[in-house]
């Protein structure tokens, strides 16, 4: 039973874990588009740490069972905010990718030492 | 057995993630993030987030790789070593990490069901969306009714970001003479792709609008639904290459779906109060309230489908028109 309860807080250190290898990223790498993965992976950490909150233990998706009375089902309201946050995710992560694009073009580099150097 | 198999995910996403951050080639990183982001909408499975797992599978595992992808191909593949500040980074990395660990044994364990995440507003949701919508899946009645605003906020903003993108890009939607006489790109020699992809895009089509049809019943709906649809047309333009694919589907006929859902959406709302109602109270709309729901559901769906579907084509396609433009310079 211990043993469990510990496991219990597991999600929460990949949390941890993930956001902290995406922050790393984001501030030791020099080349831009790997500071965009790391924040992608920094976004995704975010994401599992709400969906490991809507989780009820025996509970299921949250798709009611009509005539079922006393089935549990987990929390919708953090699926539903992180469904959104994906999609715009991947949005704002495309407008990035068009400015480092853009960077490229004008600079024709993109390691941030070698962008600072030419200014 | 199903914590075994959690654990065994969260760990392989870990390695991923390092392996992601360590490899010094671009294009190596990019697949792999493909993977962490497949295992990723596996562990959202496993935590009873079905609709989750649908768009993070659509979207991390297909549309962001290949968004990546045409990034990379304007780029580089690879990238140049840099140690500098690698020592301080780490340093405050690991403080952060430990530290948000130390945080994590105040909050409640996984599945508690005491938590006080679960005590505000969730119950009233899953009480009441049978009896005020009249369909199962609480996650769309959340999305499109409860809390109709934040997602009419969201696609808004997927609207700007495809804006923006166009912009910095500077694609156009005219079809100058550069592109008909451009060569044939994409796969169309590599037969087994090929062959394999003109069977699947009419599926993928028609998957991607039975989600969104079934979305009050099943996991699915909007999001969800336009991703997997784009998904089938970028298939298509990369095999077919982008010349063929502007015919089928030509930019403006892209933007006006962008532009038509994102109205869609916010007309709703503005029926909603000429009837006499608050902006986005769909109840309303028809004499019966449960009905009434229903349909304001289904089409401000259908708007989030297109503007999604639409925002994420003119985006692969802004980054492809310029490669495309780029390669004809050299040439």
């Amino acid at each position: 039973m211990k043993l469990f309860e510990f496991l219990g807080y597991y999600n929460y250190w990949v949390f941890a874990i993930l956001l902290m290898i995406g922050f790393y990223a984001v501030i030791a790498k020099a080349n831009l588009i790997k500071k965009l993965i790391g924040l992608s992976i920094f976004q995704s950490a975010v994401f599992l740490m709400y969906i490991s909150m809507d989780k009820v233990e025996g509970g299921t998706a949250p798709i009611i069972k009509p005539g079922v009375v006393d089935q549990l089902y987990s929390n919708p309201l953090p699926q539903v905010l992180i469904l959104t946050a994906i999609v715009v995710g991947v949005s704002t992560l495309a407008l990035g990718l068009a400015i480092v694009v853009r960077i490229k073009e004008r600079y024709g580099t993109i390691e941030e030492n070698e962008i600072l150097d030419a200014d | 057995m199903t914590i075994v198999f959690a654990i065994f995910l969260l760990t392989m996403l870990v390695i991923t993630a390092v392996a992601i951050v360590q490899s010094s080639n671009l294009f190596v990183s990019v697949m792999l993030t493909s993977i962490f982001s497949l295992l990723m909408s596996t562990n959202f499975f496993v935590l009873d987030a079905a609709d989750v797992a649908l768009t993070e599978a659509a979207v991390g595992a297909g549309i962001t790789t290949v968004i990546f992808l045409s990034a990379l191909a304007l780029t580089a593949t690879q990238e140049k070593p840099n140690r500098s500040g690698r020592g301080i980074a780490l340093i405050v990395v690991g403080l952060t990490a430990s530290l948000i660990i130390y945080a994590t044994f105040d909050k409640p364990r996984l599945g508690d069901p005491d938590a006080p995440v679960h005590q505000h507003v969730a119950p009233y949701y899953l009480d009441n969306t049978m009896e005020q919508m009249g369909f199962p899946n609480v996650v769309t009645a959340v999305l499109s009714s409860y809390r109709g605003y934040d997602t009419l906020g969201e696609v808004f903003v997927v609207f700007a970001a495809c804006i923006g993108v166009l912009f910095i890009l500077d694609a156009r939607t005219g079809t100058g003479p550069k592109y008909v006489t451009r060569k044939m790109t994409g796969l169309r020699h590599h037969l087994i792709p090929q062959v394999v992809g003109r069977i699947l895009v009419p599926f993928i089509v028609l998957f991607g609008l039975y989600v969104q049809f079934h979305g009050e019943y099943g996991p699915g709906g909007g999001f969800q639904a336009g991703a997997i649809i784009a998904t089938a047309f970028i298939l298509y333009s990369l095999l077919e290459g982008e010349q063929a694919a502007l015919r089928a589907v030509p930019r403006s006929a892209q933007l006006g779906l962008v532009i038509c859902g994102a109205l869609m959406f916010g007309m709703v709302g503005v029926l909603c109060m000429i009837m006499g109602g608050e902006f986005l109270d769909y109840s309303v709309l028809m004499e019966n309230p449960v009905t009434a729901r229903q349909i304001g559901i289904i089409v401000i769906e259908a708007g989030v489908g297109m503007a999604v579907c639409g925002a994420m084509l003119s985006i692969f396609h802004a980054f492809a028109a310029r490669s495309a433009e780029d390669t004809d310079e050299a040439v």
